[in-house]
């Protein structure tokens, strides 16, 4: 029953896919020009240039051309797929890691003692609705460095499912299991790490795959600001060169980026689960 | 008297009042001891206060006034001289059944080998009856199963006092007479200390050295310190078969049905007969008297000829 269903949702699947692909090829066919083309139009490169969006062809034999050669680069304006990619996968991951590093201890004390919950509480309502991309002119202001910025923007915005959800899986820890570890007389820093963190670590997960989800958002916006490289900054300038089959490929790339860095963490979270 | 393992002295608990109702005390001044080697149930009805007295004892709970005296020495927080089985097993679900009881050998002693360590809680596994389910996870357990790792946990620490709080209260009859039976011979084995709560009259019995009576609460009071005159070892299909037994049945029912509720204190309530030290009175309703006494005497030479 399960396998079979598998089956079908894959068949489903691939018929949506079929029917949505046809779908927009049918609607984007270039128009049939019976007229000649004023001269003018000629020299822009065709009349259904402006107003036609690429059929799922074209971008198809774009993308096979561009994954053929990800990672060619031809100067600052010309690099391959997989070179924007790295370098914004680099900056999520930095900003990230940075993120935790810090959420997580930070999160370990809020969720351990109440005064300092008490005491932090107003600071994070605060900070955390603020966009993370209203910080990038202050960032640049301060750090008078772009890629910096970049990465100090995926800092702010990944740091507070993380900080707030450990703060959360710890305080709720179930009050039988630490009285275990008060039995067995051990210390903080012991139950902390032999009971609270193991406990704690499902909630946590979840946090870091929140995070990491904000992070590929953000940093295509951040990018997209700062310039330079990335998949933001790719996505941007293949707009303003009017190539719409890349900005079409690259949003698809962001995609599927996004969904492998999710099921990493998604992973992640089912090895520290546990069932009560 | 015999010299005391552990010594409850003056005990209360009391909550402070929240708004609407006023202040709630759950038991007062309770005094009684244990002996060395002792298994003493703590019966009464539900709320009177059981488990937060074992907490106290445990050191994970504060009494409002009095205190716990363990080997000479007051009581002032958890120890691993006081091993704790809690009533919904409280094992670490992310630990397999052999990681929980390694857990806590290891606690005990920081120094031991990692074979050492294992070889231990190996043992007390085997003792309770679970071998070939070390890897499982607690939650791949079924309830008697998960009892048991808890009560294995506990024993293999080997502390001086066991508190065990309505250990057997989630499983069926069956599974909780085969448990009963293991606890009483590990328990002969090792010749722990126990303090148990349960609600079960047989299964008091079965165990007990003594039972202490519970009083209804508010104002909860320990009422009286049952013995059970019954010879070890014993066993729950002959135990009924005792000329003692229902004696000693019929007196705690008849205390759970209707004195528990008339003894309880309060301020309308008449003092409670104790013995000089403030401790429980004992009573023994299974004494046979001399007659009885001859009487078998003559029987087990008969059965002997
Ligand atoms: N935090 C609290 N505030 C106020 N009252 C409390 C609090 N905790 C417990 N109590 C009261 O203390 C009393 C004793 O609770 P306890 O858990 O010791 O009862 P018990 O005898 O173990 O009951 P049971 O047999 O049902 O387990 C209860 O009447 C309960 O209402
Ligand atoms: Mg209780």
């Amino acid at each position: 029953m399960l396998k079979s269903l598998n089956v079908r949702s894959y068949v489903l699947s691939f018929v949506i896919l079929v029917a949505l692909l046809g779908l927009w090829e049918l609607l984007n066919q270039p128009p049939e020009t019976t007229e000649a083309l004023t001269e003018y139009e000629i020299l822009m490169g065709g009349a259904d240039q402006e107003a036609r969006v690429p059929p799922p062809s074209a971008v198809l034999k774009l993308a096979a051309e561009e994954l053929g050669n990800p990672f060619y680069d031809a100067g600052p304006n010309d690099k391959g797929i997989g070179i924007q990619l790295g370098y914004s996968i680099y900056r999520v991951l930095a900003g990230y890691l940075l993120a935790a590093l810090i959420a997580i201890p930070i999160g370990f004390v809020i969720g351990m003692s109440p005064l300092m919950n008490k005491a932090l509480n107003p600071f994070i309502q605060v900070l955390r609705p603020i966009s993370p991309l209203a910080w990038m002119p202050l960032a640049l202001f301060i750090i008078k460095d772009s890629e910096a910025s970049a990465i100090f923007v995926i800092f702010i915005c990944s740091i507070w499912p993380m900080l707030v959800n450990t703060a959360f899986g710890v305080a709720n820890v179930r009050n039988d299991w630490i009285n275990v570890a008060r039995t067995h007389e051990l210390g903080r820093v012991r139950t902390a790490f032999t009971v609270i963190l193991p406990a704690a670590a499902p909630t946590i997960l979840t946090g870091m795959r929140i995070s990491i989800g904000i992070a590929w958002l953000v940093i295509v916006a951040a990018e997209m600001l700062v310039g330079g490289t990335g998949i933001g900054y790719y996505v941007w300038n293949e707009w303003n060169n009017l190539d719409l089959s890349s900005v079409i490929f690259s949003i698809m790339m962001i995609g599927i980026v996004g969904m492998i860095l999710d099921m990493v963490l998604s992973r992640a979270t089912r090895l520290v689960e546990y069932n009560e | 008297m015999e010299k005391h393992l552990i010594n409850i002295e003056g005990l209360s608990k009391r909550y402070p009042a929240q708004s609407g109702s006023a202040d709630l005390t759950v038991f007062e001044d309770l005094n009684f001891g244990i002996n060395k080697g002792e298994f003493v149930c703590i019966i009464g009805h539900s709320g009177c206060g059981k488990s937060t007295i074992l907490n106290i004892i445990a050191g994970l709970d504060d009494a409002s006034d009095g205190i716990v005296i363990m080997n000479g020495k007051e009581v002032v927080g958890p120890s691993l001289e006081r091993g704790v089985v809690f009533q919904n097993y409280s094992l670490l679900p992310w630990l397999s059944t052999l990681k929980n009881i390694t857990f806590a050998v290891q606690a005990r002693w920081r120094n031991w080998t990692k074979d050492q360590v294992v070889e231990h809680s190996l043992k007390f596994l085997k003792l309770v009856g679970l071998e070939g389910v070390e890897n499982r996870k607690p939650s791949q357990l079924s309830g008697g199963m998960r009892q048991r790792v808890s009560i294995a946990r506990a024993f293999a620490t080997q502390p001086q006092l066991l508190l065990l709080d309505e250990p057997f209260g989630a499983l069926d009859a069956l599974t909780r007479g085969v448990i009963q039976e293991e606890l009483l011979k590990i328990w002969s084995e090792t010749k722990q200390t126990v303090f148990m709560i349960t609600h079960d009259v047989d299964e008091a019995i079965l165990l007990s050295d003594r039972i202490l009576l519970m009083t209804n609460g508010p104002h909860a009071r320990i009422a009286e310190s049952v013995k059970i005159s019954i010879d070890r070892p014993r066993d729950r299909n002959t135990i009924i078969h005792d000329s003692a037994y229902y004696p000693i049945r019929n007196h705690l029912v008849e205390f759970l049905v209707s004195r528990s509720r008339e003894l309880s204190g309060g301020e309308s309530s008449k003092p409670l007969d104790t013995q000089e030290s403030g401790a429980p009175l004992e009573v023994d309703p299974g004494a046979k008297n001399t007659e009885e006494l001859e009487a078998e005497k003559n029987n087990v030479a008969v059965l002997v000829k």
